[in-house]
């Protein structure tokens, strides 16, 4: 996919000059950057390098110092609820009930988005065939493993079929077979044309990218394909790429 | 209207969800429905201050009517129980040692007689002091019955020179049942731990499990989820006061003197007050443990020690009856026993009543203002 392609597809989010202060600390320097319907968009950087603040405006958690930024076509300041109507989250902590059953999660999560029963109800069970997890349809998430979790989580923060979902570092404490897997149902959801915003620190997982930026103290340093990243830091891997831009801003 | 119709949806789908999590946790389950029917039974039954059927040894050296019928009087009183009948060279020491008896009531011989005769006669009263608050509440009530009866019964014919009868009522509460001032202190700390207790650790397990964020991260409005959240420790806190006056008036016979509705409009002010306390805690507890611990140390310790409940505010030194001011259930437990014992009306609570208005309205107004900050 190549940057020319990119630029022709339709942008669902847009910001400029944004930045966030707390205090005299400058969590967001300066962010300027596109997303194109679609995409798997690769948000990197170490811990308080500020992916997780710039993520938190982009869902309406938190509101900018300063700057322009909008939300599948929406503006974040001005129209925060169309923005929640139409991003999907899901939190590092999983984000279900665990005193729930998997379909009582699933009703209560496609209440809040004014899913009809109807409407559920069929979605339900593809969900549930596509998962494999039919016959525990009735069993509190608490009693299944780590990976199921997961997987459910994933499917059921983009149950209302968002334009965007928000993913803050999905795959923490996953061994590498099941975040393999939990990346197949990210390629599935952008097949279905929905654009996916993940922040991650496993550089095996940016190498899964279509479109990676790299952050270091607020700021984005480096914004392209893997491929151009390593052909531009002459890198073996994401990780060189990752250590040297780390070094560069020391 | 559509606006409308999906924000209550979106409000019952949460308050089904909220009542999943009650009915599923044995631990909050306990503390909603088993805690208040305990704590009103042991404090009403089991920690008592009255005294009922205490075991008193009875010396009678005369055996005439008079000593007979004070003696009877006694027995009769619902205070004591006949423990032991002393004969003449009986071990007096030995009778309190084996624990038979607490008091021990010895009649002088020719009791009638010298009564009747100079005007005067030997009662003496001897308790076992090892116990000094029993010791001293039952000699003050079998002198109190000894005294009635030879007023009453003897005295009556007899002119004594510039005498002054004390008579004593215990108003509002005749029987000085201690039960009368737990029923009020129960339920203010019912109340505290089910409505600020309960709703600040689910809101904040919300917080500790991640889920806070994506229901803030969805279309669900801020005041959607707090209303979510507090309104079914509203109805529980509800059906517990319910049960509380319930269980006081049939099981303890506490009366309402009162207005009921006067008591339930005060009752639910009082919750209102505790749920934004309650959100007021989980605005800055970033877990479960913390808004446990701040609830316990800061609203279940003070509640007891400190509204009056137990400790009598009057006899605290000067700066904790001065911090006791600040606590929330003072104000109510003053409020409902004016209602329940005294009968008396708003005219007369509406000073409380607007103290707990105003903690209710500042609770709130800090809890708006920290949400924000986090937001920020």
């Amino acid at each position: 996919m190549g940057l020319i392609n990119d630029k022709m597809k339709e942008k669902v989010i847009e910001v400029r000059n944004l930045v966030k202060k707390f205090g005299s600390f400058v969590a967001n320097d300066h962010l300027n950057f596109d997303v194109y319907k679609g995409e798997i968009f690769g948000f990197l950087g170490a811990n308080g390098a500020g992916k997780t603040t710039a993520m938190r405006i982009l869902c309406g958690l938190s509101s900018p110092t300063s700057g322009e930024a909008k939300v599948a076509g929406f503006d974040i300041y001005r129209e925060t609820e169309k923005v929640k109507r139409n991003i999907g989250y899901m939190s590092q902590k999983f984000s279900l009930y665990e005193d729930l059953t998997i379909a009582e999660n699933i009703r209560f999560f496609s209440g809040i988005y004014g899913i009809s029963p109807k409407d559920r109800k069929a979605k339900q069970d593809i969900l549930l065939r596509d998962l494999g997890v039919e016959s525990s349809k009735d069993s509190l998430i608490g009693s299944l493993p780590l990976g199921w979790k997961q997987k459910l989580a994933f499917s059921v923060a983009i149950f209302h079929e968002p334009k965007i979902v928000f993913l803050d570092e999905p795959t923490g404490g996953v061994d590498p077979i099941t975040r393999r897997k939990f990346w197949d149902l990210i390629y599935e959801a952008s097949d279905r044309g929905i654009t996916v915003f993940v922040t991650t620190h496993y550089m095996d997982e940016a190498e899964y990218c279509n479109r990676v930026s790299i952050m270091a103290e607020g700021r984005i340093e480096a914004l392209d394909t893997p491929e151009n990243l390593k052909k531009q830091y002459s890198a073996k891997n994401m990780d060189e790429v990752f250590l040297k831009i780390a070094r560069n801003t020391e | 209207m559509k606006f409308e119709t999906t924000f209550m949806k979106q409000f019952i789908g949460f308050l089904k969800k909220e009542f999943l999590h009650i009915f599923r946790d044995p631990r909050t389950m306990v503390i909603i429905f088993l805690l208040p029917i305990v704590q009103l039974l042991l404090f009403g039954k089991v920690i008592n201050n009255d005294l009922q059927d205490s075991k008193i040894g009875i010396f009678d050296r005369s055996h005439d009517n008079t000593t007979r019928e004070i003696t009877s009087k006694l027995l009769s009183s619902g205070y004591f129980i006949l423990g032991e009948e002393l004969l003449p060279g009986d071990d007096v020491e030995d009778v309190f040692r084996k624990g038979k008896v607490k008091m021990l009531v010895t009649f002088g011989p020719e009791f009638e007689k010298s009564l009747e005769r100079d005007g005067k006669a030997e009662v003496q009263l001897l308790a076992d002091a090892s116990d000094p608050n029993t010791a001293r509440i039952l000699t003050n009530y079998a002198a109190g019955i000894i005294n009635d009866y030879v007023k009453k019964e003897k005295l009556q014919n007899i002119q004594l020179p510039n005498q002054i009868n004390t008579e004593v009522r215990m108003l509002y509460n005749e029987g000085l049942k201690s039960v009368y001032m737990f029923v009020p202190g129960i339920m203010a700390m019912i109340l505290m731990l089910i409505s600020a207790m309960m709703t600040s650790i689910s809101i904040s397990r919300e917080k500790e499990l991640g889920t806070m964020e994506v229901l803030l991260a969805s279309p669900l409005k801020p005041i959607q989820i707090i209303l979510g959240k507090v309104t079914p420790y509203l109805l529980l806190s509800f059906i517990n006061t319910i049960t509380i006056i319930l269980l006081g008036v049939f099981v303890f016979g506490v009366p309402i003197k009162g207005s009921f509705l006067l008591l339930m409009a005060e009752s639910f002010l009082f919750i209102l007050m505790a749920l934004s306390l309650g959100i007021l805690i989980s605005t800055v507890a970033p877990n479960q443990m913390v808004a446990m611990f701040i609830s316990v140390l800061a609203l279940m310790l003070p509640t007891i020690l400190l509204s009056g409940f137990i400790f009598p505010i009057k006899n605290m030194p000067w700066p904790l009856q001065v911090l006791s001011h600040a606590m929330p259930p003072r104000w109510f437990i003053v409020i409902i026993r004016n209602i329940m014992l005294k009968g008396t009306g708003i005219l007369f609570v509406w000073k409380e009543t607007l103290i707990l208005m105003f903690m209710t309205f500042v609770f709130i107004a800090l809890s708006i203002k920290n949400f924000k900050i986090r937001l920020e």
